[in-house]
This record gives C-alpha cells, structure tokens and sequence, in this order.
C-alpha cells in the first residue's frame, strides 16, 4: 500500500502561493504517494518563535502534533518550517514518544522525493539557466547539503536532482551559499540590511547568468522576487517544486 | 541607547562604504575557507576544542587556582577582579607603585571591555595601544569596530588624513607601506620612551601557570621586554587546562581569524626577568554568571576570533560600531545582553538566523541558537516592544482559529489587489519601501484543493 503522507503547506504558501502547494502535491502524486491535505492546519509558528514569543507557539505545535500524528510521514515545501518542528519544538513535547515519532517522519519536500522515495533524476526537460539559492534553514538545519563552512566532502541532493534535467544548467555564484537577507521577521525589522543582503544576492545570481532563480524556501523566494520586481531584473523565480512539476 | 537597526540603517545608507566593508571581510572569510580546507583534521580539531573549552568551563574554580599555584611558583604575581573597576583600580595601583606615567599596550579586548584607556589617562597617564589597527582607532578616541582587525571599517584615503593630522605625514598620501613606516617610527619612540608594558592573554595554563599572547607586528614582545614592569590582563574564561591542548587551539586561531596557518608571534610568558616585575589581573565581570547558566554557559568557550563576525552577512553590511557593544557581531550579541540586557536588547535580533556564525566557529559555538535563546529571554524579561508583543500574540490567536484563518487570508485576497499603491506602499510598511509585494493570487492553496481535489 501506498504510503499516506500529510501534507504540510505553511500558511503563507497557503495563502500567497497556492501554485507552489499545488506542484508538490502533483510531484508527490505522479510517483505514487498517496497525499492528504489536513484542512484544520494553519501555521507552525515560526514567526512567533523567531521573535520569542514562545507561549503563542505552544498551542500551535499542540495542534500540529494532533493534525499530523495519524501519517506515514509529514512532507512540507518549506526547509525552514520543517526545522521549526524538527528543532524548536521539543521545549513543548519533553518525552511524548507520539511527537518524536512525528519528529522523526517529517521531511522537507525534496528530501522526502530523494532520500525516502530515492528519486534522484527526472526525465523532463527544462532548457534554462538555473540559480540555486541555498536557503539557510534547510543548508545549516537540516543539512540537507553541505556548507561551505564546514570542511568535508560536498553533498546536496537538489543540486544532482536539477542536474539530471535536461536542458538544466546550474549558474555558479561567487557566495554560494549566502543568506538572502529574509529571516523572517527581521526582513521588516531589519529593513535596511535585510534588503541590502537580497540585493547582493540577486546581484550575484545575474553576474552568474541566472535566468530562473529557484529554492526550497519559497520565503526566501518571496523576498529576492519582491527586490527584482521592484528593480525590474530578467530574472524568473520558481519554487524548485514548480521546476520539478514541469519536469514530469 | 540607539537600536541596531537604527545605526545599521545608517551604515547601510553609505552604499558604497557598506559595500566595501562587505567585500573587505568577505575577503578574510574566504582566506579562512582555503586555510581550513588545508587541514584534513579540521572538524575533528574543532570538536576537541569545544570539548576541552567546556571541560574548563565547568571545571573553572579549580582550575583557575591550579593557575594560580603555579604562576605563583614561577614569580607571577596575580590578582582578582570582580569587575571593571576592581580590574582598573588594579592595574592603576600596580603603575603608580612603580611610579610609572607612560605605558604601552598591545591589543586586549579585554581592556577595552573595561575601559581602561580612559580610566588611566584621567589619572595622568599616558597608554598607547601599539597595534597598528588599535592605535589608528585610539588616534581617532574610537573603540575597535573589529575584534582583530580593529580600524576594518576605515579606508586607506582616510588614515591617511589622519596620519597627517596627527602623525605629520604629507597630505593626501594613501600608500599603505608609506603609512606603515610612519606609524612604525612613533611607535618606536613610544616604546622606548615608555615605563611598563600592558597586555591581554589569548590562552593561559593552569598545568604550567604560563600564558600566550599572539600578535601579528610583535608589539606584545617589544613592550613587555624593554620595561621591567609587565601587567597581563585576562578575562577569567582564557584558561586552558594543559600545556598539549595549546597545539589545537593556535592551529585554530589564526587560521580561523585572517586565514594564516598561524599568527606571526605567539609569545608564551612564563615568568618575569631577573629584576622585573609580572603580573596577571584575572577578571570576572559576569562571567561566572554565564558560566552558571546552561543555555549561555557554551559562549565562555569564545577564543575571540572574530571568524563569527567576517562570515555574519549582517556584521558585513552593519558595521561593528552599529552594536554599540565592546564585542560586536554574533557572539557579541550574546554576551552584551548578558551583562545589560535593556540596553542590548535590539542585538540578538539582528540576525537572520542563518547560521554561518554556529557552523565557521572554531570552538563550536551554537551561535544562532543562543540568540533565539536570547529573544526568549527578553521576552520574558518583558524586554520585547509591545507592538511586537501584541502582533505575535494575535497572529497565535488567529492560527489556532482555522475558521478565522481562512476568513482573514480571503479577506485579504479580495481587497488587496484593489487597494491603490499609496495604501500599500507607504512608511508604515517597511517591506515594501525597497521590495514589491507579492502578487495576491484568486484563491489560497486550500480553496484550490476543495475545487479541485477533494472530489476527486
Ligand atoms: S564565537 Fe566562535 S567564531 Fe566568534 S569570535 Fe568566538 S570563537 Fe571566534
């Protein structure tokens, strides 16, 4: 039987982006998973634990345990939400074995497609430059690839996973993997150097030649995309999952 | 006093100074990269120093007497400090016994932290940082903008101005060696002129009661060896337990700070001369109050070098003064709200939490998790600003509402896209005076799914 996993949209892909939630359900469909959208989710409280407003997360990671808790496995489009529960949940949960289970079954999207269902090449075509922005939660949290801080052999899955479509080339940046400047809510309190950073990051994805600027965050993507259309810059953003979609 | 983001926002308006500072520490972050990526062991080394820091730390007491016993033995006389009074009053009576008007000092956050510069030129004496970046800043009555390299955010064209102001050099010269050679003759008089050498500790012993500071120009050497009377000044948390785990440390350092296999001096004191006096002040000053608390207590294995701040993407484009903190940067952004959390309270929220500082720390520093740490506790110490406060807390109320959530995002959908621009785009919101919106799509993810899934 196919594994049931619940899909975990986070609440501004929800509201802002719904092309996004709509790719990765198609993606996760095509190779067979049988995928279940909980209607009751709403948000897993980044933004409150980011300021430190841990008491108004509680009742969150409450619910997201008993939404979830019943799936095979958790699969959500967004590294830095699904570090929020694998990381900064634990101080609401001490010892319930329920939530180390979830704990342990919740994957980031492309982790899942890669690591759990061993999806590593496709074989559409997508005859474009691509940027990779590493975005920071899934590069340094989940270590989804390797940084470049850190001494040792360089992995990533995403990076192979584009690399097998045809037609993909991948642009090469001077900071590979440099924070975009989002952050959350530091994007608006910390206006004036969180738009500086994106502003080198798009800088250094068109020195590179990017024509499609792509990400497992697609709040990164929201930020980098609002400072290239305010500059009017040639450069499309797509959630990898959407690339992947057209991929099929 | 003045917010991060409001000195930031300052820094960041000089495009192209902020630009350059970027580059410049950009440039010493990727000079680390290639000297880590010579040593195969690098990861494992930075494992055994966060282990051996963190054996010192909660071993401190009795190992800050083992260094104690033997710098005795060996003819160093030492003394304690609670604070930064207690540590000036210190070093002021130590001068003034051996009737000293004119010190030289080599570089020592330490002393800054406890302003000493000041504290002694009020009581008549004269103290001349010999580090050339130091006395750059010194000249300017600056602190460091940068823990080691502490005249960073200055441009040559600039220094040079001041080197004419100050030192009489011809206007307008910005050639770096000419400059160079300039400050090194004052400073060759400074040295010989003066009567007792000041200095910090990188790394002290408790197995051999020795100490080891690392310059680059050699002035800790030159200033401690002409005068009889050397005064050392240690923060408490400097200790290592054994002679053999210096090795892993000075691989560490340098090449962790500017990306040098090692610093050019690594001067190793274990005594004074026939008829000289050593002394060694070792300071609290909170810091076995962090030592007491497992949340921060991981932040007193810090060496200092400033790897945290070259690779910080907001450091880069803020500036080091933007922190209005003797340490700047992510770990200053630690340790400032641990002494004053009020007046440090904007620090450790400026930071995106991306987590470069915790992954190039050489002592393994969990950086980015201790300043979220951090932003709970001021919440807690009701430091946080109630408009902060109250936004989060009706964002929760709304996300445990379903029915409410779904409510307010259509809402929103169906009067945003008609609002004209000066509604959306105006100075109450900050996201968008530099960036667009996005683009408000007909219908959320889960509208789309009950259309179009559901029924399936
Ligand atoms: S926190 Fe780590 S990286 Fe930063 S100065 Fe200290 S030792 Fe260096």
């Amino acid at each position: 039987m196919a594994p049931k996993v619940g899909l975990f949209i986070p609440c501004y892909i929800d509201q802002l982006y719904p092309q996004v939630g709509i790719a990765t359900l198609k993606v996760l469909e095509h190779f067979g998973v049988d995928v279940e959208y909980p209607e009751t989710q709403t948000c897993c409280g980044q933004p409150m634990a980011n300021t430190g407003c841990t008491n108004e997360v509680e009742p969150l990671a409450k619910r997201f345990l008993e939404i979830f808790k019943g799936y095979d496995a958790v699969v959500c489009p967004s590294g830095s939400c699904v570090s929020m529960v694998k990381h900064h949940y634990d101080e609401y949960f001490s010892g319930n074995a329920e939530f180390d289970a979830l704990k342990a079954k919740t994957y980031e999207f492309c982790d899942y497609l890669t690591n759990v269902l061993e999806i590593k090449t496709l074989s559409g075509r997508f005859p474009h430059k691509v940027g990779l922005h590493q975005s920071c939660h899934g590069l340094r949290e989940l270590r989804l690839a390797s940084s470049s801080e850190v001494m040792g052999p360089p992995f990533g899955n995403v990076r192979v996973l584009l690399e097998s479509i045809e037609g993909v080339e991948l642009s090469q940046l001077q900071r590979p993997d440099e924070c975009c400047g989002f952050g959350g809510t530091f994007a608006v309190a910390e206006e004036a150097v969180s738009c500086m950073m994106g502003e080198d990051r798009v800088h250094d994805h068109e020195q590179a030649g990017t024509e499609v600027l792509t990400a497992l965050d697609m709040s990164c993507l929201m930020h980098l995309d609002g400072i290239i259309r305010r500059q009017k810059k040639p450069i499309r953003v797509m959630h990898i999952s959407e690339i992947l979609v057209e991929c099929l | 006093m003045p917010s991060h983001p409001k000195l930031a926002a300052e820094f960041v308006k000089n495009k192209e100074r902020a630009h350059w500072h970027d580059q410049a520490l950009w440039f010493v972050r990727s000079k680390r990269d290639k000297a880590a990526q010579q040593i195969p062991e690098w990861e494992l080394l930075r494992e055994q120093a966060s282990k051996i820091k963190s054996y010192t730390v909660s071993h401190l007491p009795d190992l800050l007497e083992e260094f104690e016993r033997n710098a005795t033995a060996r003819g160093v006389q030492v003394h304690w400090a609670r604070n930064a009074t207690e540590h000036n009053e210190i070093v002021h009576g130590l001068l003034k016994k051996h009737n000293v008007t004119r010190v030289v000092k080599s570089k020592s956050m330490l002393t800054e932290e406890c302003h000493l510069n000041p504290y002694l030129e009020r009581h008549g004496i004269e103290i001349i940082d010999t580090d050339l970046g130091e006395r750059i800043v010194q000249m300017q009555h600056m602190p460091p903008s940068h823990i080691v390299m502490p005249a960073i955010h200055m441009k040559k064209e600039e220094i040079g101005e001041l080197f004419h102001e100050q030192l009489g050099t011809e206007k307008g010269a910005t050639d770096p060696q000419y400059l160079t050679e300039a400050a090194r003759q004052h400073l060759r008089q400074k040295f010989i002129e003066a009567e007792a050498g000041i200095t910090g500790v990188n790394f002290a012993i408790a197995e051999t009661g020795g100490f080891v500071v690392c310059t680059n120009e050699g002035n800790a050497d030159l200033g401690t060896s002409l005068n009889k009377l050397h005064i050392a000044c240690m923060g408490i948390e400097k200790l290592i337990p054994r002679a053999g785990d210096l090795s892993v440390f000075l691989r560490l350092l340098a090449r962790s700070a500017t990306g040098q296999p090692i610093t050019t001096y690594s001067s190793h004191f274990h005594g004074p001369a026939p008829g000289a006096e050593m002394h060694i002040v070792l300071l609290d000053n909170g810091r076995s109050e962090i030592s007491g608390s497992d949340e921060f207590r991981r932040s007193l294995n810090c060496i200092r070098c400033a790897a945290c701040m070259n690779t910080c993407p907001v450091y880069r484009r803020s500036g080091g003064y933007s922190y209005s903190n003797t340490v700047p940067g992510p770990i200053g952004s630690i340790l400032g709200p641990a002494k004053d959390p009020k007046a440090n309270s904007t620090l450790p929220f400026a930071c995106s939490l991306c987590g470069s500082c915790t992954d190039v720390c050489p002592v393994k520093i969990d950086l980015h998790h201790q300043l979220l740490t951090w932003r709970k506790e001021l919440r807690v110490k009701g430091l946080l600003p109630f408009s902060k406060r109250l936004s989060m807390k009706m964002m929760s109320w709304m996300m445990q509402a379903p029915g409410m959530y779904r409510f307010v995002g259509k809402m929103a959908r169906s009067i945003v896209p008609y609002l004209p621009r000066f509604m959306l785009y105006n100075r109450l919101n900050d996201w968008g005076k530099q960036r667009e919106l996005p683009i408000i799509p007909k219908q959320s993810f889960r509208e789309w799914m009950k259309q179009n899934h559901d029924d399936k």
